[in-house]
Order: structure tokens, then C-alpha cells, then sequence
């Protein structure tokens, strides 16, 4: 079959195929089904779920702890008033945002290779975004309170106030919650139906049953399905810019040097494409060897991913690039020069010098097709960059708050252990999820799948 | 209908196929010999079936397109009557009236508006959630979720006759051809909409 032999590219690496073109739509089916109704959970997996429901354990008496006492437990104060909370806040959505920008924006450009990891970094979303959700509830103190916050009749007779970016983000996470669930569950009803007609024990047929809500794969339904579809997609497109954007906004609308800046906007969205990203493939590269699914994630999925982290990472680049010139050249601002020689080499020059070498330098290694393919190193490197990009915010909150006009009001920040504690908790929380989905959800969109291996097995007519 | 009526207890002949193209050509058989109450069961959605069946355009982008203008006001109305009427308070220098500040709450409510008409107008223009339907009884019918392509023809359909349905299936190219009944439980209610 020749359409499935590799495509020879440059000599000496081969591209394959999105897809290993030998299966059959009972085939590929069935390898996606058989992960939840036949195997047992690959031993590297059960060691990773246990680990991290410990993690979230770990979270759990975090939160506990936080709730009982209040948030003086964490570290942040005056003058850092915003530090651990919000970096893990923006650390958690950016890596939400590759999720949407796989499944609705490449679907939109019809990019083959979206849909064998759609499903996947759809979940990876859902997940991050809960746990992004939990720092913003849990830092206003009383979060038996947080509902306060969305506009509702009360006896109180208060509402929100709409001019502020905080109350911006409240509706821009929310929504961009439940249009991910949504388009999530959307792609999820024919898979669970093919689960259904395939499960063995009542139990899993029941349970199947009821989430894939009757689904028989009508033409009719399929006519609606595609539109909604397509749809979702369409309005996920612009929400997954807006997101990030207004998450920027709570920055960029202050006045304090280093924070007050346009650019802000484009230069967060790139960045959490950029780390959502390398979230992916952190997540993919193990999944793919342990279950057994390199006929699906091929390397060409790892190849494409890791292009298009070089060209968020170089518009990231351009960011930081930007930032410090306007900062230390055009805006002729002597406090915005000020934040910028502090930010380099100030107390925590560390902090910059290691987010430029984690997000700028080391992923250049990308250019290079050897190292793009090269498995571990690609691991490696996604790695570095969830790094940096971590390093990112805490740079932009951490060194533009902690010495501003007044030197009289300068201060350091260090997180305490319960900072600590809660950050690795969320990993936990997100980590357990990520192995809950993978055991019992279809990690792959089965009929897009499926739709795909019809498209390249029949001549185009 | 007098084969309707004197077998009351089927609901549906079946044909299956192996290819979406051999689906296809049938289908439009099925359009052309004057099949009305027909459907197709795929595993993913196959271009052409629509048309080739005959089965009239889904007005869903009209229903979402609501959505998005209603969420839109929504998201408008709520923030003007709130910061201009029912609690206004100058917030840093700013009229009541501060439109651009609202444009990114207007944004989301729409998106959040036309994205929950999209899924939940989905559901009910499909008649889903819906744990039962007398296809699920035909036989070899779940692999019409991953591996096989069906055509139904309701026995409801004017033009039906067990034998010459059944024999002008079998001769449009179908692998197997097979009957669904309704299941003996089956109320008047399960029969209503269900082609939907």
C-alpha cells in the first residue's frame, strides 16, 4: 500500500503518515475501545495515578489548611500581593488554551494531524482550567463566598462591577469552561455510542448507555451534529484568544511598571499556545509508548507540535524582545527603565536569565529536524519550556511588584511551604484526572478517526 | 400501509453496507424508487447521504445565529441596566455609561449563549436523549456506530411491502438486509418521532 509507506524527506529522516493507514475502521476502533473495556492500565500509569492521588491529598489538606486559617498561610504580601496564586492562576489556563486551539482552530483550518490528539488535549484543558479555577476562588479568602461574584438577585442588593478586568475574567473563565466542556462532551457522544455497542458487562453497557444518550449515528443527527460542530469550533476560536487576552487585561489595566503595557494581550495568547503546547507533548510522548499508540501519534503529530511551539516560542521571544525595549528605550519612562535593569539584574535576575535561557534559547534545538524526532529530547525540551513559562509570570508578577515607585515600600517575596505544597497539589489533581480520563474515557475521537481513514483509503472524487 | 397494518410489530427493514460509496448508491436507489421514511446509520458522518436520501436541511446555524443575538443583548442589557440604572457608582473617574468597558462581558455571554443553544438545540432537535428506539432490536445493528453503514426503511413508509422492500434492498447492493422490530414492551408513545 503505498499510501502508507513514509514519505521520504531530506535523506535521512522519514516523516510518516497522521495515521497508520493499515488499520480499518474496526481496527482502530477497537484499539481505542479495547484500552477501556479489555486492557489492564499500563503499570507506568497505575504508578503515576498513585503518586498523584497522593498529590492530591497533599491538596486537599493544602485547602483544608487555607480554608481554616486564611490565606495569610501563603506568602504573598505587601508589597507582592499577588504572586503564587495568580502565576499558577495563568501558569494553568495558558496550558488550557492548546486544547481548544487543537480542536477547534486546526479543525477550522483542516489540519489531518489534529485528530488524533484533539480528544486528548481537549481533556488536558477541562483539567487545567479546574485547576486554574481553584486559585482565584480559594485566594479571595471566604470562597463560600466566591459566587458572589457572578451577578445575581440578592438581598443584598450589590451587584459586580463590570469595569473591572477581575470581573472580566470571572465570565471569560467560566465560559470558557463550559464551551470546552461542552464541545469536550459534544465530540465524546459517538465514541461513548461505539463504547456502548461494544461493552461486554452490564455495567459498562448501562453506564455507556446513558452518557451516549441514545446516539445511533442517524443521518439526520449526523446532519445537525456537523453544524453544532463546526459551530462550537467557531465560537471556541475567538473565546480562546479572548481568554488569555483578558487574563493579560488584569495586568496590562494596572498602572505599575512592567505590567502596564498593550502589548500584553497578543503576548500572553502566544504564550499559553505556546506552553499548552509543550503540555501536550509532556503528556503525549509517554502516553503514545505506554498504551501502545504510535500507530495513531505518529511522529509526524510530534513533528507538527514541535513546529508550531518554535513559532510561538519565537513570537514569545519577540515579546520579551519588545517589552525591554519599549521599557528601556521608547517610552523614555525612567520607572518602566527602572522595573526593566531591575528585572535583569536585580534580586531575582536569576528568574529572567532562566526564562530566557528555558523558553528562548534551549527550544531553538527545534530547528533541527534530528532533535525534533528524537523522542526524549523532545520530552526534555517540552519540559524546559512548561518551565519557563512557569518562570514567565513569576517574573512578570514577582519582579514588577516587589520594588515599584516608592522605595520605601520595596520588598522580597519568597512562597512558603503551603505555596509550595498547593502548586505541586494541583499537578497532582490534574495529573490524576489526565490518568482517570485515560482509563476511562475514549482518549482518541474514534469517528473523526475514522472519518480520516475513509478520506486517505478512498481516491479523491 | 396494508402491510403496516397486518404486521403491526416492525418498525424498520435494514440494509447494511461496507463502504460509504456503496451506501451512497443505494441510497439515492432508495430516493429514486420513492422512499420517504428513510435513514442512514454510519459510524462517522458521510458527505452526500443527505442529499442522496432525500432529507431536508437541518436549520441549526439559524438556531445557534439566535442564540448569539439573544446572548449578546443579554450580556448588553444586564451591564447598562446595572451600571447606568439599578446600581450606579463612578468607578475610577468613568460615565455610568462606560460601553467599551463592557464589550468583554458582552463577548462572552454571547459566545456562552450560542455555544449552549448549539448543544442543547442539538440534543432537542434529535430527539436525544433517548435510551430507547426500536433500531437498537435490529440485528447486527451495532456496528453501525463503528464499522458498518445501514439504511433503514420505515415500514411507516406509504410506499412499503415487506417483500419488495426487502428484495429491491438486496438488489441495490446490500451485504446483508435484516428486520427490526418493535419490541412487544413498545407503547404508541416510542412510535411518535422516530425519525427525527
Amino acid at each position: 500500500m503505498s499510501a502508507s509507506a513514509p514519505e521520504k524527506t531530506m535523506g535521512y529522516v522519514e516523516i510518516p503518515e497522521v495515521l497508520d493507514l493499515h488499520h480499518t475502521y474496526d481496527t482502530a476502533t477497537d484499539k481505542i475501545n479495547d484500552v477501556i473495556l479489555k486492557k489492564k492500565t499500563p503499570v507506568p500509569i497505575a504508578v503515576a495515578m498513585g503518586i498523584c492521588f497522593l498529590l492530591v491529598g497533599l491538596l486537599f489538606t493544602t485547602i483544608t489548611k487555607l480554608v481554616s486559617t486564611g490565606i495569610g498561610i501563603w506568602g504573598n504580601n505587601q508589597p507582592v500581593a499577588w504572586a503564587f496564586d495568580i502565576i499558577n492562576f495563568v501558569w494553568w489556563i495558558g496550558i488550557g488554551h492548546a486544547g481548544t486551539l487543537i480542536s477547534a482552530i486546526l479543525f477550522l483550518f483542516r489540519q489531518e494531524w489534529r485528530t488524533s490528539i484533539n480528544r486528548f488535549a481537549e481533556a488536558m484543558t477541562i483539567f487545567a482550567v479546574m485547576c486554574a479555577g481553584m486559585y482565584p476562588v480559594l485566594h479571595v479568602g471566604r470562597p463560600w463566598l466566591a459566587y458572589w461574584l457572578f451577578p445575581y438577585v440578592n438581598v443584598m442588593q450589590m451587584w459586580p462591577q463590570f469595569r473591572s478586568p477581575l470581573m472580566w475574567d470571572v465570565f471569560a473563565v467560566s465560559t470558557y469552561f463550559t464551551i470546552s466542556l461542552l464541545f469536550w462532551y459534544t465530540g465524546l457522544i459517538p465514541d461513548l455510542a461505539s463504547l456502548r455497542d461494544r461493552a461486554k458487562t452490564r455495567v459498562s453497557r448501562f453506564i455507556t448507555g446513558v452518557l451516549s444518550m441514545g446516539w445511533r449515528g442517524s443521518a439526520r443527527h449526523w446532519q445537525r451534529y456537523d453544524i453544532i460542530y463546526l459551530l462550537l469550533a467557531g465560537l471556541s476560536t475567538p473565546l480562546v484568544v479572548s481568554v488569555h487576552s483578558i487574563v493579560s487585561l488584569d495586568f496590562a489595566v494596572a498602572q505599575l511598571p512592567g505590567w502596564h503595557t498593550s502589548i500584553f494581550p497578543p503576548y500572553f495568547v502566544a504564550g499559553a499556545i505556546y506552553s499548552g503546547f509543550a503540555m501536550v507533548l509532556t503528556l503525549a510522548i509517554p502516553v503514545r509508548s505506554y498504551f501502545g499508540f504510535k500507530d495513531f501519534i505518529t511522529q509526524r503529530h510530534l513533528d507538527a507540535m514541535s513546529k508550531v511551539m518554535l513559532a510561538t516560542g519565537l513570537i514569545v521571544m519577540y515579546g520579551y524582545a519588545m517589552e525591554a525595549f519599549i521599557a528601556l528605550v521608547y517610552s523614555g519612562n525612567p520607572n518602566e527603565a527602572f522595573m526593566m535593569k531591575n528585572r535583569m539584574f536585580g534580586p531575582y535576575a536569576w528568574s529572567y536569565w532562566m526564562l530566557i535561557t528555558c523558553n528562548g534559547v534551549i527550544p531553538q534545538l527545534l530547528w533541527f529536524k534530528r532533535v525534533r524526532l528524537h523522542t526524549p529530547t523532545l520530552w526534555v525540551i517540552t519540559v524546559v519550556i512548561n518551565i519557563g513559562m512557569w518562570l514567565e509570570r513569576f517574573v512578570i508578577i514577582v519582579t514588577s511588584l516587589h520594588r515599584d515607585f516608592l522605595p520605601s515600600s520595596w520588598g522580597m517575596y519568597a512562597p512558603t511551604k503551603w505555596d509550595i505544597f498547593m502548586f505541586i497539589g494541583t499537578i497532582g489533581f490534574f495529573g490524576f484526572m489526565m490518568c482517570l480520563f485515560l482509563r476511562f474515557i475514549p482518549m482518541f475521537a474514534g469517528f473523526e478517526l475514522r472519518e480520516l481513514l475513509h478520506k486517505k483509503k478512498s481516491p479523491p472524487h | 400501509m396494508s402491510e403496516t397494518d397486518s404486521n403491526p410489530s416492525l418498525y424498520a427493514v435494514i440494509a447494511e453496507f461496507s463502504t460509504p460509496e456503496a451506501m451512497l448508491k443505494a441510497a439515492e436507489k432508495v430516493r429514486d424508487a420513492g422512499y420517504t421514511r428513510v435513514d442512514a446509520l454510519t459510524p462517522f458522518p458521510v458527505h452526500g447521504i443527505v442529499e442522496a436520501l432525500g432529507i431536508p436541511k437541518s436549520r441549526m446555524a439559524g438556531l445557534v445565529l439566535t442564540g448569539a443575538i439573544v446572548g449578546c443583548i443579554f450580556g448588553f442589557a444586564l451591564q447598562t441596566w446595572l451600571t447606568v440604572y439599578q446600581y450606579p457608582h463612578v468607578i475610577s473617574g468613568r460615565p455610568y455609561f462606560s460601553w467599551p468597558n463592557y464589550i468583554p462581558v458582552i463577548f462572552e455571554t454571547t459566545v456562552l449563549f450560542a455555544g449552549l443553544t448549539a448543544f442543547v438545540g442539538m440534543l432537542v432537535r434529535n430527539n436525544l436523549p433517548r435510551p430507547y428506539h426500536p433500531i437498537f432490536s435490529a440485528p447486527r445493528v451495532e456496528d453501525a456506530t463503528t464499522s458498518k453503514f445501514v439504511i433503514l426503511i420505515e415500514a411507516a413508509d406509504p410506499k412499503f411491502n415487506l417483500k419488495e422492500t426487502t428484495e429491491f434492498l438486496r438488489k441495490s447492493g446490500a451485504e446483508f438486509v435484516g428486520e427490526a422490530p418493535f419490541e412487544a414492551a413498545d407503547t404508541e408513545r416510542n412510535r411518535a418521532p422516530l425519525l427525527s
